[in-house]
């Protein structure tokens, strides 16, 4: 398990996302290693869930193309461990808090652990139910990340106090998906977080090219970016780790420049 | 516990182990908003008032208690009262909480309502209520129940409200509430999200439950003075379970009176195509709240059954999740056929043609009366009348019919 202090270490960091098991988790095991190849500074993997409340079409459809396919959460841990030894980045899941308390909070974050996975992003647990996942989260050193929004406000500094590994600035209100322009003031949201923790601060949900990323970076300590990548997995399938490689390289030297 | 400035951690909106608020941090200012509105509003006097005023003048409350004369003797066994909420304007329970959400949500400041509905009947009650207060409204349904119910999404539409289908999922109730949450996300300033159930995340199963309290505080009152007793047995259906947690909730204290609610098995609760929640679930995160889901090991919502489009949800509210646990209330489970048997009986016995989702009650009454003695007292709640599923029910019994 990679400390996510490192992804941050020497560079802003970018930070792509994938559904886990979309179109299957041979491609997956295959995309996570291109990701680290093109420059990735840490890895978000989904574990797919059949009502991700937060996310927009395109995620869905990866969501319900992966749990179509067969994937469960065990299989993909299973993948994911397979390839764990060679991957130098920290690895983090993203997922709803209904696949994980039904698979039990405990084994889950023991197994985080044993797999490689060093943090969590569980969009439907805030502050106010954070200790929901807490405990096991701590025992097994699993880092809990936080999620603050453009409608945070006065909350945006407590939440950055005990968010873990790094502090995840959703960019615009709405779900998750290609955005033209990022109208929110992101730069605000960081400012106001760096002054209660010096927690590195990611913004997220929307940046889907290279100049969206630099501009993005240029104001926080990392840039995520999830349905630009996913909509080249749906489009090419099994085949999409080429073409997925080439646009990460190119988001990564963005946010790496700016 | 860490405590930080105006937020803090913990217990907020729980029954037992259930309930709580599990949604995006986008939405915390919101409901929060919304709470503090709530617990000021709900103690002052003009928004008392002009509620109630809504209630007598516009939605026609206090509705009937009417007693089943021939259904009573038919079975043969306790005395059996109806609770008529489909005497309501707009024809169902759904109204008292539409009127209370938007009242609120005008007091506010709100234009924009959305609201999730499945039967159709929350979203016309919405709609209703946003045309007689002037607001903007929105209602996301099912594609699947948009052409189950497509009487009713004519009706919002005439009420001047736009009805999204929605197309993602299983097509149904809880992939509304799924699109209502995310349009909530994405307008929040401007927009009150009207959830039609006792669920979502604090403070909704609240609020809904405490706008839906009056049909049992008027059973309790009206049994009361005709016969001069508390009822033995209360019945309701349960989807989400608004109509039973207001049945239910005046009781609560009143240990001695069993309350029941009665669940869609759909084509059987030991089947995959059943919404029985309590008989099925487990219990599990989602939707803003803990409490009791149909879903598989791995936690994937599982994808529900029942011919009633109101009752097809695989969830259930946090506040019924908690007296199942304590046992203050039971759940049984109604199969399709059995609710359409009811709703003919109904139909044919007392000339009241209720709902298919009320019909389940009904089909658990027809069950339970005959087995109780002559000097008990059973009341059902009607939640909603029945008109909406004709052309469904002659479609069940082979006979093609169009809306």
């Amino acid at each position: 398990m990679i400390d996510i202090k490192e992804a941050f270490k020497t560079r802003k960091a970018f930070i792509p996302f994938i559904t886990g098991g979309d179109p299957d988790l041979d491609t997956t095991k295959k995309v996570l290693l291109a990701l680290q190849d093109a420059g990735a500074d840490l890895v978000e993997i989904g574990i797919p869930f059949s009502d991700p409340m937060a996310e927009g079409p395109v995620i869905q459809d990866a969501d319900e193309r992966a749990l179509a396919n067969g994937c469960t959460t065990d299989l993909l841990m299973d993948a994911i461990a397979e390839i764990a030894p060679s991957m130098h980045i920290p690895m983090v899941f993203m997922t709803y808090m209904n696949p994980i308390y039904t698979y039990g909070k405990e084994k889950f974050m023991q197994r985080c652990k044993e797999i490689g996975i060093s943090g969590v992003i569980v969009p439907d647990v805030p502050f106010e139910e954070r200790a929901e996942l807490s405990e096991a989260c701590d025992k097994y050193g699993i880092a809990q990340i936080a999620m603050v929004a453009p409608t945070s406000e006065e909350r945006i500094q407590t939440i950055a106090k005990t968010s873990e590994g790094f502090l995840y600035c959703v960019s615009s209100l709405g779900v998750t998906g290609v955005r033209n322009e990022i109208t929110s003031d992101v730069g605000s949201m960081v400012g106001k977080a760096h002054e209660a923790s010096d927690i590195p601060c990611c913004i997220g949900f929307g940046i889907s090219n290279p100049e969206q990323a630099a501009k993005m970076a240029a104001v926080s300590d990392g840039v995520i970016s999830g349905s630009a990548i996913v909509r080249i997995v749906g489009e090419h399938g099994k085949d999409c780790v080429e073409p997925v490689r080439e646009f990460v390289k190119s988001m990564a030297d963005a946010v790496h420049t700016a | 516990m860490f405590e930080g400035k105006g937020i803090r951690m913990g217990t907020k909106g729980r029954f037992g182990p259930y309930g709580g608020q599990y949604i995006p941090e986008t939405l915390m200012n919101a409901v929060n908003e919304l709470e503090a509105a709530y617990e000021h509003y709900k103690n002052d006097p003009e928004f008392v008032k002009e509620l109630n005023d809504l209630y007598r003048d516009y939605a026609g409350r206090p509705s009937l208690l009417t007693y089943a004369k021939k259904m009573t003797e038919d079975l043969g066994g306790a005395k059996i009262y109806l609770k008529r909420e489909d005497l309501n304007h707009t024809g169902a329970h759904k109204i008292n909480n539409c009127l209370g959400q938007c009242l609120l949500a005008k007091k506010m400041g709100k234009k924009r309502i959305i609201a999730e509905t499945g039967a159709g009947q929350h979203g016309v009650a919405t709609a209703t209520i946003a045309a007689l207060l002037g607001m903007e409204c929105e209602i996301f349904m099912g594609e699947i129940d948009t052409e189950r119910q497509a009487l009713n999404v004519y009706r919002m539409e005439l009420l001047g409200a736009k009805v999204n289908a929605v197309k993602t999922g299983t097509r149904t109730l809880k992939d509304a509430v799924n699109a209502a949450l995310r349009e909530w996300t994405a307008r929040i300033e401007d927009t009150h999200y009207c959830i039609g159930s006792v669920m979502g995340p604090h403070p909704f199963p609240i609020i809904v439950r405490d706008f839906q309290k009056i049909i049992g505080e008027e059973i309790k009152e009206q049994v009361l003075k005709a016969e001069g007793r508390l009822p033995d047995t209360v019945l309701a259906c349960v989807g989400g379970g608004s109509n039973a947690m207001g049945t239910f909730y005046d009781f609560i204290p009143d240990t001695e009176v069993r309350l029941i609610g009665c669940e869609a098995a759909g084509e059987g609760a030991d089947t995959p195509r059943t919404a029985a929640t309590v008989a099925t679930g487990k219990p599990g995160i989602f939707h803003g709240m803990k409490s009791l889901f149909c879903q598989d090991e791995y936690g994937q919502i599982a994808p529900v059954y029942s011919i009633s489009a109101g009752l097809d949800y695989p969830g259930i509210g946090p506040e019924h999740a908690e007296l199942f646990r304590t046992g203050r209330a039971e759940y049984v489970s109604i199969t399709d056929d059995e609710a359409v048997d009811a709703f003919e009986y109904l139909s044919r016995t007392e000339g009241i043609i209720p709902a298919i989702e009320s019909s389940h009650a009904i089909a658990y009454a027809m069950k339970l009366a005959p087995q109780m003695s002559k000097d008990q007292i059973m009341v059902v709640t009607v939640s909603g009348r029945g008109d909406k599923d004709v052309a469904a029910i002659a479609r069940y019994r082979g006979k093609d019919i169009h809306d």
